[in-house]
């Protein structure tokens, strides 16, 4: 049998789309029910084709303030780990000092905890403490989450750069500020890139931290959270929809400047 | 970023290389590591370990939330906890575990597509692994719901192929019904935690040397052989990492249970929230989330071990 022939040669192939048709398959059903007029609260059965949603997606009370509380704290927690990160990850990788190990288990242990756990303890702290739940508190601890994420993406860039470029440029009579600043920083940049928007997307679509440590505090995926028990609006999955067309589109652009940028360099 | 260089996974890193040639350093010099690593470990040390501490006390305490709590070393809690959340502990492993395989299964086939079948294509492929992502993971989740309700596609095809009578026998489904079942929370979990597993299985199947199947392949081994000797021992680093980072996250989650299961399908993550943020019974959250704590980290600690890899963490 041929068929039964190519079904075994391409096994691997054929799995392995099955793999991205299951894990596409809810950003799909997400795109096509932003389309929706749901009959009652929530949005789960196919009724008519609307646009309204997408004229308004603001439309629901709370929504958007949510959404931009998401991405104020995201952005200031995206600073903050990137820039306490990059500093951990240029230590562990360019100097030899006591505690190494133990800074290394330091940095290695909230990444293997269940994050219920570290919600719970931070949630005890900030009781014990006294201290008022809301931005500030999510704000610490988005910032505490992400940092081991930022340290482990720098480290691996900043462990396969070449020393002997610094020192080349030590040779040229570079100070060390511009040592850092023209050769160092430019090489490291693509790890601190990547970290930065690991730590941004955690910190966006973090609920389990933030659900303890909030308060009364929305953030886009608490109210998200609220929604799947008081009802749906379709605004949700415009929203939803809107952000993977952006990181999509976002992709190819880069995918175009750094091919553009490859065959200027060939000419 | 751009998309050939994936997210780095965390856990496995190769050794360090030594690092550049080290001159005598003044002293000033000397406390430059130190100074960089203060506010960062600053950070972990009063955000993340102190709370562990925190933690650790509150959950030998006694007392309610009027009167106040304190520190009675009442280590019964623990004994009370495990006692009537058990079940929800065994659920919570045995739910994250089918959920690690299920992802390392059908992971590993779309990692190893990326790293050696998709050519020209790898990138798109990488690209829409990561997409998804940045549809909020709970926004996803709900249209699982969709996806898997009564009378759905989906369950059409399951109960016209007879799969729903046995998954039924076996406890995993409910008559005709798969939302609100044990079968439904693990397909979430598998869902929600894929792109953990296939991202650290991408960057050390990509590792792989190409002349290696080849030179595989010239000493006569069938490509069965090639996989089960060359290929995936080579790729242990990404699926050790690839299984803690599916494993820990799952084992912790209640969003699958809560938005996909029933009360029949809590796991102990939902207790602990509940315990925490609705019953207010501090001591008892705290020695359950301890308690996980110890498993998960037990668990780890033996993998690890067992799987040789000691020196990647």
């Amino acid at each position: 049998m041929p068929v039964l022939r190519w079904i075994r040669r391409n096994l691997v192939v054929i799995a392995g789309l099955l793999t991205l048709a299951y894990m596409i398959l809810p950003n799909i059903v997400v795109m096509v029910f932003s389309f929706n007029r749901p009959k009652g609260r929530f949005n789960y059965a196919w009724q008519q084709f609307s646009l309204d949603a997408w004229k308004d997606p603001c439309g629901v009370a709370d929504l958007c303030g949510s959404l931009s509380l998401s991405l104020q704290i995201a952005f200031w927690a995206t600073l903050g780990a990137t820039a306490l990160g990059t500093m951990i990850a240029f230590a562990l990788v360019r100097y030899r000092f006591r505690a190494r190990g133990a800074i290394n288990s330091l940095i290695f242990l909230p990444m293997a905890m269940p994050e219920v756990v570290m919600a719970a303890s931070l949630l005890t702290l900030f009781l014990n403490m006294g201290a008022e739940l809301g931005f500030w508190t999510v704000l610490i601890a988005h910032i505490m989450f992400c940092l081991s994420f930022v340290v482990t993406a720098v480290k691996a860039r900043v462990m396969s750069m070449d020393p002997r470029l610094e020192e080349a440029a030590r040779d040229l009579y570079a100070g060390p500020v511009q040592t850092f600043v023209r050769v160092t920083l430019p090489i490291a940049a693509p790890g601190i890139a990547a970290g930065a928007l690991l730590a941004f997307a955690l910190s966006f679509d973090d609920f389990i931290i933030t659900n303890f440590n909030a308060g009364s505090t929305v953030t886009f995926p608490m109210f998200v959270w609220g929604s799947a028990q008081r009802g749906t609006p379709v605004q949700i999955n415009v929203i939803g929809t809107a952000m993977f067309a952006i990181a999509v589109l976002m992709v190819l652009v880069g995918q175009l400047i750094a091919s553009r940028r490859k065959s200027n360099a060939r000419n | 970023m751009s998309v050939t260089e994936a997210p780095p996974a965390p856990p496995a890193e190769p050794r360090e290389p030594q690092g550049p040639a080290l001159r005598k350093p003044s002293t000033r010099k000397r406390l430059v590591p130190y100074w960089l690593l203060l506010p960062g470990i600053l950070w972990l040390l009063v955000f993340f370990a102190l709370p562990l501490v925190y933690q650790a006390s509150t959950s030998v305490q006694t007392g309610s939330l009027e009167q106040g709590f304190e520190v009675t070393w009442h280590f019964q809690t623990y004994a009370d906890a495990l006692r009537e959340y058990y079940p929800q502990f065994i659920r919570s492993l045995l739910y994250a575990g089918t959920a690690t395989i299920l992802c390392l299964l059908l992971g590993y086939p779309l990692a190893y597509l990326i790293a050696f079948k998709a050519g020209r294509w790898r990138n798109l492929v990488l690209v829409l692994v990561i997409a998804p992502f940045f549809t909020s993971f709970l926004i996803r989740t709900l249209a699982w719901k969709t996806i898997l309700a009564d009378g759905g596609a989906v369950v059409d095809v399951l109960s016209t192929l007879h799969v729903l009578d046995v998954t039924s026998w076996l406890g995993w489904t409910e008559s005709n019904r798969v939302l609100a079942t044990p079968m439904a929370v693990v397909c979430g979990l598998t869902y929600n935690f894929l792109p953990f597993m296939i991202l650290p299985l991408y960057t050390s199947l990509e590792r792989i040397d190409g002349r290696l199947h080849e030179a595989a392949g010239d000493l006569y081994a069938t490509p069965a052989t090639t996989f089960r000797k060359v290929t995936f021992p080579l790729s242990m680093p990404g699926v050790v990492s690839g299984t803690l980072l599916t494993f820990i996250p799952a084992s912790g989650d209640y969003v699958n249970a809560e938005l996909l299961g029933s009360t029949d399908t809590k796991m102990v993550g939902s207790v602990i929230q509940s315990q925490f943020l609705r019953v207010l019974d501090y001591p008892t959250a705290a020695a359950l989330s301890f308690i996980l704590m110890a498993i998960v980290l037990l668990a780890v600690t033996f993998y690890i071990r067992r799987s040789g890899t000691e020196d990647l963490v």
